[in-house]
């Protein structure tokens, strides 16, 4: 077993845990963080995405101890001062989701994307969702978001 | 006009807690001294088991119990079970072969259930597993649809021999002999519908409890029917009786069909937990649910249309080869049957109809509902050769419909099915004014120009949801009833909690229902709370599939509001001593007619509860209805879809140009909410037509396609934006007039797509899916041979 101590939605984080264990565990199983969700097993889905040191990674693709230190943040933590960021508004407002599972991911995905690219267009945001999967929606709702969010962002 | 009322684009209630990391799924929850399961799956596809040893693994760290099939059989379990029974031709019921929790002795597809070992974490059961030894015989396996029937093919079960599980037929064959022998023209087509495999994005899930001190069983589950599995695990499985056990379905991550059925997973950890004495949580990695969650489709048809000289339909016939899989799942015989079969006549007037289907065996996963479930693979056929048809007859693909469409109403198909209201017509004209079908020639002209092909597809869909009158499905084998259930609970400061047995799972059903109590009571949704998913709160239902919700669970809403409504109404008339006859229920206000003395709703609620003078032989204190809804008939959506494709004839790759759906769902409460459905059960079947198949080694029998690697899900550079219409005529067998509209995408979206690659290649079929590589092949069986060769 090994410590792993970082910060996790502004919060100091520290829990014993197996050296195996990923990032996506640790935040779901130590912290109880359950908004992050596990929809595979070969890191496709995209519902474990989160920030580390301000970059979306799926979770599941890292061992927690290699975030050690790191500033992490997840769905549970993107509202500020129970203020929904513009991505989450934009989400309900345009229907973005139904059965919410892979919505965290798609969200957290979708603010580190309008951070790194302010001028959005479909074709541009249809590719960058390439490492999302979500069945429900066909999308189409969730490039609305996307969209609208990044035009009130800027 | 009610801001939240009916027809209104309320933004979704449930959407807080999703977007804030906030959802209960079943994975979400954690319980006092759990303990976590994994399941040792059958790595072969037929084997027979000579033993399996578990006594290394018992000394594993942190194992708790390992249990096998014969656990189960020493506790005499039951087995799972299908509740459909479908009769064959010659009377006899279908036969079914044992499927037990945990295999006995034979394992019959890759990911059969072997053991159960519990631990005190998930990776100490995993780590466990591969400590049994299994000493397996290995068998020859039968795979393939096209010769699991041959006499020499291996067999899944000894009780239907040659694979056979049902020899089905319907309509009438005399009457399409005849259509047959005076057409001038016969149309015919062989057809694949791909198998699909469902992925719903939240894998299933589930934690069994048991509390000594009550005997009572508690089972959290992803699952779209809650009451429906209590019933199952109850009456024919045997967990626990009826009362003593409550299953929990809580926030469900998609379904689609897949969480309709009970499967060997949650049924092992809610009976073991009473072994353990401790809960048992068990969560499935994608990689199981692609070998074990129930697969969709799989059919293998061949189509005939008999045309008079004028291109009139005359007849149909149909027969068609359907997978079931290793074992019958919950639904499977009902679903290549009597959802398939009756929906065969499509939008079209066709006199006389016969299809046969062979229910088959196979040693592959279970084959059941997948979002459409039967309609979608009827859809493809009949979309497919009319537009065959269209084009060996040399009339436009929308003119060969329209001389065909059924044009009045009621109308009785051949094959059940009793079209109750539409307009046909209207969607098409609607839908090719929205594809712009006018100016196809010049666009074709122009990706001419760029070296590109373009095709126009059509389908002119029809659906039946609502599953049906109880008595109907019961004639044609159903075990259970279809009906809905809801209780109607006003509390005394007058906000209302709505108890329906219908579940969500991402229908938004929180948000569509609440406005429906909003429009009747004049109240906010806010203060409506839609209580489902508990057996221990709602008495019973029958869940959510089939595009049921509105059309059969909210029509139970209505009935219960109408009582709630009528003795809300006795109540104002004793407190304004008025006659009830005098009273108007209006915008939230219960008014004297023709005075000014009014009561607003909570006065009326609070009233209720207060009961001070109510005379008691004519008012009951409270206020709370309940009612049970049996609808009269099915609804049925219908609707036209326009797909026109670009395709590059040098590689193969395709892009959907425009998606054009218009739909006739009746009456629509939501309509954000049911663009949604739309959008997502096109993107279904672009992936059923362009992308997804599940594939078995024909020898092996190994999933070829397993993970997310292997299978292709749509992803969003998949898919277009999608342009949406609607039409509307009422259903008239509901008291809102809704039809349903979850599963129209998916149905109706497949036979457009390849129509519109068809066309475009001038070919006259392509399988499913058609992938570049696919395009590629057939483009070049098309060309002439380069002149070098």
């Amino acid at each position: 077993m090994t410590v792993v101590t970082m910060t996790v939605n502004g919060k100091p984080a520290s829990a014993d845990v197996e050296a195996r264990t990923l990032l996506v565990h640790y935040v779901r199983d130590a912290l109880g963080l359950t908004g992050t969700h596990v929809g595979c097993d070969t890191s496709q889905c995209g519902a474990c995405v989160v920030h580390v040191n301000g970059r979306a990674v799926k979770a599941c693709t890292m061992l927690a101890g290699q975030a050690e230190g790191a500033n992490v943040t997840t769905i549970e933590g993107l509202a500020t001062n129970g203020e929904l960021h513009p991505v989450q508004k934009a989400f309900r407002e345009h229907h973005g989701l139904q059965c919410g599972f892979c919505t965290p991911g798609m969200i957290m995905t979708a603010v580190d994307l309008i951070k790194r690219k302010p001028d959005l267009d479909e074709q541009t945001v249809r590719a960058e969702l390439e490492g999302n999967l979500c069945r429900c929606t066909g999308y189409h709702n969730i490039v609305k978001a996307i969209l609208a969010a990044s035009q009130e962002m800027r | 006009m009610n801001e939240q009322g009916i027809g209104q684009p309320v933004r979704r209630k449930e959407d807080f807690r999703f977007i804030t990391g906030n959802g209960h799924y079943t994975d979400d929850i954690s319980r006092p001294h759990q303990t976590h399961a994994y399941f040792l799956r059958s790595p072969h596809a037929h084997a027979k088991i000579r033993a399996i040893d578990t006594k290394m693994a018992l000394t594993a760290p942190g194992v708790v119990a390992i249990f096998t099939g014969k656990d189960i059989a020493a506790d005499k379990l039951g087995g799972l079970i299908c509740g459909w029974t479908v009769h064959s031709k010659d009377g006899s019921a279908m036969k079914v072969g044992p499927h037990p929790v945990l295999a006995f002795d034979t394992v019959r597809y890759v990911g059969d259930h072997v053991a159960m070992i519990v631990a005190e974490t998930q990776a100490q059961a995993k780590s466990a597993a591969e400590m049994i030894d299994v000493d397996y015989e290995e068998l020859p396996a039968a795979v393939s649809l096209a010769t699991c029937q041959k006499p020499a093919a291996p067999q899944v079960h000894p009780e239907a021999p040659n694979n056979t599980c049902f020899e089905w037929e319907l309509g009438n064959k005399p009457e399409t002999e005849a259509a047959f022998a005076k057409a001038a023209k016969v149309v015919k087509l062989d057809l694949v519908n791909n198998r699909l495999i469902p992925n719903a994005m939240e894998p299933r899930a589930a934690i069994g409890e048991y509390d000594k001190g009550t005997g009572g069983y508690t089972l959290h589950t992803t699952s779209q029917n809650p009451h429906v599995a209590r019933l199952v695990l109850s009456a024919f499985v045997g967990v626990a009786p009826e009362h003593k056990l409550r299953v929990i379905a809580p926030d469900v991550g998609g379904g689609f069909g897949s969480k309709i059925f009970i499967y060997a997973e949650e049924t092992a950890c809610v009976w073991a937990a009473a072994k353990v004495g401790r809960p048992i949580r068990w969560t499935a990695e994608r990689s199981e649910s692609f070998m074990s969650d129930a697969h969709g489709r799989d059919h293998m048809s061949h189509a005939e249309l008999a045309l008079d000289a004028n291109g009139k339909i005359l007849g149909l016939r149909v027969k068609t080869v359907a997978n079931l899989g290793a074992y019958l799942s919950t639904f499977s015989a009902a679903v290549p049957t009597y959802l398939y079969g009756t929906l065969l006549s499509g939008q079209y007037d066709i006199p006389a109809i016969y299809v046969e289907v062979d229910g088959v065996y196979t040693h592959t996963a279970p084959v059941d509902a997948y979002r459409g479930a039967g309609r979608p693979e009827a859809t493809f056929l009949i979309e497919r050769i009319v537009e065959t048809a269209a084009r060996e007859t040399g009339l436009d693909p929308a003119e060969f419909r329209r001389r065909n469409f059924v044009r009045s109403f009621p109308h009785q198909t051949p094959v059940i099915m009793n079209y109750d209201a539409g307009d046909y017509e209207a969607s098409l004209v609607k839908a090719m004014e929205i594809a712009d079908t006018k100016g196809f020639a010049a666009r074709k002209a122009d990706a001419a120009r760029r070296g590109k092909i373009r095709g126009l597809g059509y389908s002119t869909y029809i659906e039946a949801c609502g599953i049906a009158p109880s008595a109907a499905v019961g004639s044609l084998g159903a075990g259970v009833g279809l009906w809905e259930s809801a209780e109607v609970r006003v509390n005394p400061t007058g906000n209302v909690e709505v108890l329906t047995g219908s579940h969500s799972h991402g229908q938004g059903h929180e948000t569509t229902f609440a406005q429906l109590v909003s429009s009747r009571l004049g109240i906010p949704i806010e203060q409506v709370e839609i209580v489902h998913g508990d057996t221990d709160k709602v008495q019973f239902g029958m869940g959510t599939y089939g595009s049921r919700s509105g059309a059969v669970g909210m029509s139970a809403i209505v009935k219960a509001l109408d009582k709630v409504e009528a003795k809300a109404k006795k109540i104002a008339a004793h407190l304004m001593e008025a006659a009830v006859e005098d009273i108007v229920f209006q915008d939230g206000k219960f008014t004297v007619q023709g005075t000014d003395k009014s009561l607003a709703w909570a006065e009326v609620s609070l009233a209720a509860y207060t009961a001070h003078g109510f005379p008691s032989n004519e008012i009951e204190p409270g206020l709370k209805e309940g009612a049970f809804y049996d609808p009269t008939n099915f609804t049925f959506p219908a609707g036209c879809h326009i797909c026109e494709v670009e395709i590059d004839p040098e590689t193969g790759i395709l892009e959907i140009a425009n998606f054009v759906a218009v739909d006739d769902f009746g009456t629509i409460i939501n309509p954000m909410i049911v663009e949604g459905q739309v959008h997502g059960g096109i993107a279904q079947g672009v992936g059923q037509a362009l992308l997804e198949l599940g594939v078995y080694d024909p020898q092996s029998g190994q999933l070829v396609t397993g993970s997310f690697m292997d299978y292709t899900m749509p992803r969003a550079d998949d898919v277009p934006s999608f342009h949406l219409g609607f039409t509307r005529t009422e259903c008239p067998s509901n008291p809102l007039g809704m039809k349903g509209c979850g599963e129209a995408g998916a149905i109706a979206s497949p036979p457009a797509i390849i129509n519109a690659i068809t066309d475009a290649l001038g070919i006259r079929d392509i399988e499913m899916p058609a992938t570049p590589a696919r395009i590629w092949k057939a483009i070049q069986s098309t060309r002439p041979r380069a002149a070098a060769e």
